[in-house]
């Protein structure tokens, strides 16, 4: 692929004749712009998609709520994300008197450029990763608790109530389901016996099933039932999104870290919330739904389908808001801490000893 | 607590149930009117934008006794009164200012209903504005031709509502 579109751009200079002349100074700058161009290939569709996310979520929600949903702006309501978006864009970004103005203006980069990072490690089609690191499953531990800082630095900068009683809520909450997430992944990494993304999706790929052509019934999901909804659930909590969105809580604490935001400070928090969204559908899908691997032997394999396990994840994401009210702290403390960690802790040894036993199915 | 209902809590019976709900309800068919294009029917009662009404020979209802003004639980109303020779060419007393002020005004009808003449009524419109305050302080001009422009409609809607009163 590299390969083309560098004739693409010999071919482009040589209009001008100038392609020698061009490649004497651009030869070693090619690695570098390469990847750039492979960044901004994941990065539009992905803001793309967070914009259209928003405005699926709120047809979904108004379909379930027995409304029409946004249908004016475009056809069918399709512009409503566009224009949302310059709405934000030219409204006034506004500084609280007493808020630390560093701080006040980090705290959403930082929430934001976790959320994009990761997706440098996600491996869209085989081989079609940006960097296809052996420790992917580590980075991707690592960066995405970075996401938390996000929060807590915005309801500290802030200097008001409500955004900090949100900051508390978000580091409890996002420290206690990191643990079952990062404890439902152990048995993930025990059966494929791989940290790297790549070789997750392929173990997942072998065994009984596929070999007869039903690959859907080899992937993690069925023989790790309990932890593929355990990293859902914790997927859910750790985005911070209903019914775990007592961060937000809207009825308790108006919009918790939010709450002094505006204008385009407030869009980055919105899409690095929506872009943890599709990462978390990304992750689940790969850890759990085999990725790329298409469900039946008769379909190629192809990022199409690693598009729909996403879309899938996606609409139960926005499913479950529709559906549920929002928990009380207490609840989603109790459910991290006394329901899933047991759970995980206790499949640990299960699939341990399951993988000893004669009975091994991920030889 | 029997085998049934641990299975049930434990494959989390009742949040299934509870996504079978949303689910089914995403593919009902929607209830949202849409506005500018549909409409809810209106009662012939529903109170809108106010009129001051005129007999068939034009000369106005309003005999200036003030009971709107008295009942007016918003104090919207302010009314100054003279007398004059009518269209009947006799000496009556009428009104010489007739102001409602809209900002104020709740729409609950009740100048209306205390009005012993039907002369200040509430029309079944409710898309208007005013882009200044001042926009929405009616005189007696105003409402005297809100009046004359939907007479016919505030007729009807006085005649069907005749029977329950």
């Amino acid at each position: 692929m590299e390969s083309s579109v560098l004739q693409f751009f010999q071919w482009f200079w040589n209009l001008f004749g100038l392609w020698d002349w061009v490649w004497s100074w651009f030869k070693p700058l090619w690695p570098l712009v390469w990847v750039i161009i492979k960044i901004v290939v994941i990065l539009v569709p992905l803001l793309l998609g967070v914009a259209y996310l928003t405005f699926w979520e709120r047809k979904i929600i108004g379909w379930m709520q027995v409304r029409i949903g946004p249908n004016r702006v475009g056809w069918w309501g399709l512009m409503q994300p566009i224009v949302d978006g310059v709405k934000l864009f030219l409204k006034e970004v506004i500084l609280p008197t007493k808020a630390d103005p560093w701080l006040f203006f980090l705290a959403p980069a930082l929430a934001m450029a976790p959320a994009v990072a990761v997706w440098s490690v996600i491996p869209f089609f085989d081989g079609g990763a940006l960097a296809n690191l052996d420790a992917g499953v580590l980075f991707l531990l690592a960066v995405t608790s970075l996401g938390v800082y996000g929060v807590i630095i915005a309801g500290w900068a802030s200097n008001s109530k409500y955004p900090l009683l949100g900051a508390m809520r978000s580091a409890a909450q996002m420290v206690s389901y990191e643990v079952s997430m990062g404890l439902a992944l152990v048995c993930v990494l025990m059966v494929s016996n791989s940290l790297n993304l790549s070789d997750i999706i392929r173990s997942q790929g072998q065994g009984t099933f596929a070999n007869a052509g039903l690959g859907f019934l080899s992937w993690n999901w069925l023989p790790l039932l309990p932890m593929f909804f355990v990293y859902l659930v914790s997927g859910v909590a750790e985005t911070n999104r209903a019914p775990f969105d007592v961060v937000e809580g809207e009825s308790e604490i108006v919009a918790g870290h939010m709450v002094e935001y505006s204008g385009m400070a407030f869009a980055m928090f919105f899409l690095a919330e929506y872009a943890n969204m599709i990462l978390v559908s990304a992750l689940v899908s790969i850890f759990f739904l085999g990725g790329w691997l298409s469900p039946f032997g008769i379909f190629p394999d192809g990022i199409l389908w690693l598009l729909g396990k996403m879309v899938l994840i996606l609409f139960v994401f926005l499913w479950l808001r529709a559906t549920f009210p929002r928990y009380r702290y207490d609840q989603i403390m109790r459910l991290g801490w006394k329901v899933f960690v047991p759970l995980c802790l206790l499949w640990i040894p299960v699939v341990g000893i399951w993988m000893m036993s004669p009975f091994n199915i991920w030889k | 607590m029997g085998a049934r209902d641990l299975i049930k809590t434990f494959s989390l019976g009742e949040l299934r149930q509870g996504l079978a709900v949303t689910l089914r309800y995403m593919f009902a068919p929607k209830i949202t009117i849409q506005y500018p294009e549909e409409r809810t029917p209106a009662s012939p009662r529903f109170r809108g934008l106010h009129a001051l009404r005129r007999y068939p020979n034009g000369e106005e209802r309003c005999i200036a006794c003030k009971l709107c003004e008295a009942v007016c639980p918003a104090m919207a109303i302010t009314i100054e009164s003279a007398e004059r020779v009518d269209a009947n060419g006799q000496t009556s007393r009428r009104t010489t200012r007739y102001d409602i002020d809209l900002t104020k005004c709740i729409f609950c009808g009740f100048c209306e209903e205390a009005c012993p003449v039907d002369a200040i009524v509430e029309t079944h419109i409710f898309e208007y504005h005013g882009e200044t305050r001042g926009d929405l302080y009616y005189t007696k001009q105003m409402l005297l031709a809100n009046g004359d422009r939907y007479e016919t409609e505030v007729a009807e809607a006085r005649e069907q509502d005749a029977r329950y009163r």
